[in-house]
């Protein structure tokens, strides 16, 4: 694409023919703005042919209207004042390509975003405020320029980032689309916080009995390959192709060789509290995460091994290596799924409750671990200071969610629910047990959710006690727990004294999703997790094209949505590859050669290694420019310039902004 | 001085703060009518001579924002910005201009609220100030 070209009749040969349409969005902007008022004012701004407003723009009428007028009378440039930009301008540019115009000669005037949600009290500035926004669109809707997006081909492989349940459930579905899939874990071992439940709600499936062949399955399949105790260290590129740098840590042991037969962990003399336990355990220094861990590989904690040599002594394989290095892939991938779930609150920040100081009160994953068959006590609860069955079992919620305080104002979605469950588990092998649930409200909002909850009620004689407990106090002698909390319903205060608490802490971004974010240049939202690109119409694509989210990373949710969304991620993650090829904003860097005087200030400018000097002038790689616009800005003599963001655009847009056009006092003259 | 409404332009990045500003819509945040947002793919967009051309025009003040240091959709771009601002600070009171009347924000895409305070505190500011001494000049 060379400087000038691209231009075509519309834009070469003929003055502009502006149409202006200003969006009623039903109430959304004309309750506020007058609409009508400001549609007569932009005809008579220079250029403007026609000027319209409507209803709705975006419906298929509204796109009708503008199609019928470009060809009725011959329109070349299109001002939509209606919402953001960043909502429909996708919309309005198809609707010009229909119409045969260049999809880049629309402009929007943000009328709602902008103006008539944020001075809904302010009609009268809110209408001079359109009328400014419309000039300013209209300004520079003059200056437009066609633009042809640049094809570029897709890898037809994936990374996905994160081995937990959605991230498998991606990779599987990638790689069943018959896509090659990178499946990268932090740990170990693939299963993520799925493989530390016990049973899961409302169906009481054992966990791991549904995630293992999960597991299993992607590490069969012929098109993903596992790559576990690895980190995402660099990412370069864009959509279609991606580079990745992923180190993958020394285990110090042959992936290849090691059976995972175990004899090692036998023979080690080290033990240290086990992780996947949350510390309830013990492991050897040497040692897989769990039983059924993929890939079945042993990996040597680097801290706590001795060097004694025994495990080397005893592996027949002689799988150990010592002096395993860690190891540098470079990936190439067309697509990725962000996967990377979350992390727990830290229930000692709500030092009422009392974890970590009292032994008796645990948290919920803890819970877990402790009747989970091949968890530390085998499946028996049994309080951590004396050993013994608790009697009576209290369940606190909403432990650092819902919690202003605790700067979590979201609800975690799975705490009532699990909660529940652990209630109704222990309730099922201890039915002369007495069990608590302590709530602020009991959201049971999946299928069967609510029939599982009243169940809990009516027929296991759960005892739910609205309110969240003030404090929880421990008798020195025998560790009891005395909770105080207001019976909000009975408006009274109780004192209940418990053999057990346990806390529904809060499901929080994971502690490394700022490093992710930065990596994967994504946002997040005001409540920490990766933000998706639209709420509502594109829930698993980020704002960073070929990047789709997955799972908790993306915000709270049980196993049923985080699978939902991990499928869906992957179908969004296919498209591209599946079409083989992608359009790419024609947004980049160009030079007025004539105006170029080679001083290559542009050149050290970038960042990105995009400018070149040829013949003394410089010259843009347009392939790898991201259409930033720092060498326009820093260009003394206004030789560089972005497409779609001229000098003259901006420049015409600021005149705009601050006075009234000289054309209309131009066009009344001539009138 | 009352009756002063400041004209405002704001160069904002399409990432962050732009989307920020569309936040602060979507979440009904209240805030004065008087920025003119001109939309740039990244602040590193910025020329310093839009800066001067806004004032030049008469602007009472000129609001610049774009994603957090660190959150650059193009890694530094924002840093580029800072920098440009930081040069245009020293160079406006030789024009006549106070300092003051330039403001370089860092406004996510999530901060809807910080979006609408900005716009606030910063016509607060403008107000305060008064006038541009430019202002007319243009005409």
């Amino acid at each position: 694409m060379g400087d000038e070209q691209g231009k075509n009749r519309q834009a070469d040969e003929e003055e502009p023919r502006i149409g202006v349409y200003v969006c009623h969005c039903g109430v959304n902007i004309a309750g506020v703005v007058d609409v009508e008022e400001v549609a007569k004012y932009a005809s008579k701004l220079g250029n403007v042919v026609i000027a319209k407003d409507y209803k709705y723009m975006c419906s298929d009428p509204g796109q009708k209207l503008i199609q019928e007028d470009i060809k009725e009378n011959r329109l070349n440039r299109i001002v939509v004042a209606a919402c953001s930009p960043r909502m429909h301008e996708h919309t309005f540019r198809k609707a010009l390509e229909e119409a045969g115009l260049n999809a880049f000669l629309v402009e929007m005037a943000n009328i709602r975003e902008h103006d008539s949600w944020v001075h809904m009290n302010q009609p009268k500035e809110a209408t001079e405020k359109a009328k400014d926004l419309v000039r300013m669109a209209v300004a520079r809707a003059r200056r437009l320029e066609p633009q042809h997006k640049p094809k570029v081909k897709v890898k037809r492989s994936a990374l996905v980032l994160g081995g937990g349940v959605a991230g498998i459930q991606s990779a599987l579905d990638l790689a069943d689309m018959g896509f090659k899939v990178y499946l990268v874990e932090k740990t170990p071992s693939l299963g993520g916080k799925m493989a530390q439940l016990d049973k899961t709600f409302p169906t009481m499936d054992c966990s791991a009995c549904i995630l293992t062949p999960k597991m299993v399955d992607a590490a069969r399949h012929e098109n993903i390959e596992i790559i576990t105790y690895a980190e995402v260290e660099e990412v370069e590129g864009y959509i279609g192709n991606f580079r990745v740098k992923v180190r993958k840590r020394a285990r110090q042991v042959l992936e290849d060789k090691c059976t995972g037969c175990g004899l090692c962990a036998e023979a080690c003399p080290v033990e240290v509290p086990n992780e996947f336990d949350h510390g309830l355990g013990v492991r050897k220094a040497i040692y897989v995460p769990f039983p059924q861990a993929v890939p079945l590989v042993y990996t040597i904690d680097d801290e706590a091994c001795l060097g004694c040599g025994m495990c080397e002594a005893v592996c027949g394989p002689e799988a150990i290596d010592y002096e395993q290095k860690d190891e540098v892939l470079e990936l190439e991938v067309g697509t990725i799924v962000i996967a990377t779930g979350f992390d727990l609150f830290d229930a000692r920040r709500k030092p009422e409750y009392g974890y970590g100081r009292y032994e008796n009160v645990i948290t919920g994953i803890e819970f877990e671990r402790l009747v989970n068959a091949s968890g530390p006590t085998g499946g028996k609860l049994l309080r951590p200071s004396d050993g013994k069955e608790p009697h009576r079992i209290g369940f606190i919620l909403c432990v650092g969610s819902r919690d202003e305080k605790a700067g979590n104002p979201y609800c975690s979605r799975v705490c009532c629910m699990y909660s529940i469950k652990n209630a109704r588990l222990y309730k099922e092998k201890h039915p002369e047990a007495e069990v608590f649930i302590f709530y602020m409200d009991i959201r049971a909002y999946g299928k069967g959710y609510e029939e599982f909850y009243r169940q809990a009620q009516e027929e296991y004689g759960i005892r739910f006690i609205r309110g969240r407990p003030g404090e929880v106090v421990e008798d020195p002698e025998t560790k009891n727990l005395l909770v105080r909390v207001e019976d909000t319903l009975l408006a009274m205060p109780l004192e209940i004294e418990l053999d057990l608490v346990v806390l529904a802490n809060a499901i929080e971004p994971a502690r490394d999703s700022e490093k992710v974010q930065r990596l994967f240049r994504l946002s997040r939202s005001a409540d920490g997790f990766f933000a998706e690109a639209h709420p509502k119409l594109k829930p698993v694509d980020t704002l960073n094209d070929g990047i789709y989210l997955a799972g908790t990373c993306q915000g709270p949710k049980d196993i049923p949505d985080t699978v939902a969304q991990a499928s869906a991620a992957a179908a969004r993650a296919a498209i591209p590859m599946a079409k083989g090829e992608v359009e790419t904003e024609p947004i980049v860097a160009f030079v007025r050669r004539e105006l170029c005087i080679g001083c290559r200030i542009c050149e050290r400018t970038c960042d990105f290694g995009v400018i070149t000097m040829v013949e003394r002038k410089a010259q843009v790689n347009e392939a790898i420019c991201r259409g930033c616009g720092a060498c326009a800005a820093a260009c003394p003599t206004g030789a560089m310039q972005i497409r779609h963001f001229t000098d003259e655009q901006i420049y015409a847009m600021i005149e705009a902004a601050m006075r009234e056009e000289r054309e209309i006092a131009v066009k009344e003259v001539e009138g | 001085m009352s009756e002063f409404e400041p004209k405002i332009i704001a160069f904002m990045c399409n990432w962050c703060s732009y989307a920020g500003g569309d936040l602060a819509g979507t979440s009904r945040l209240q805030y004065p009518p008087n920025a003119r947002i001109i939309r740039l793919m990244c602040t590193a967009r910025l020329d310093p001579a839009f800066v001067l051309k806004a004032f030049a025009e008469g602007a009472d003040g000129v609001l610049v924002a774009g994603c957090h240091i660190g959150d650059c959709h193009y890694v530094s771009g924002n840093l580029k910005a800072e920098k440009r601002v930081q040069m245009l600070k020293k160079l406006l009171p030789e024009l006549g201009i106070e300092p003051e009347r330039l403001m370089l924000r860092w406004i996510s895409a999530a901060e809807g609220e910080r979006f609408a305070s900005t716009m606030k505190e910063f016509v607060e500011i403008i107000k305060k100030l008064g006038p541009s001494p430019l202002r007319g000049a243009a005409k």
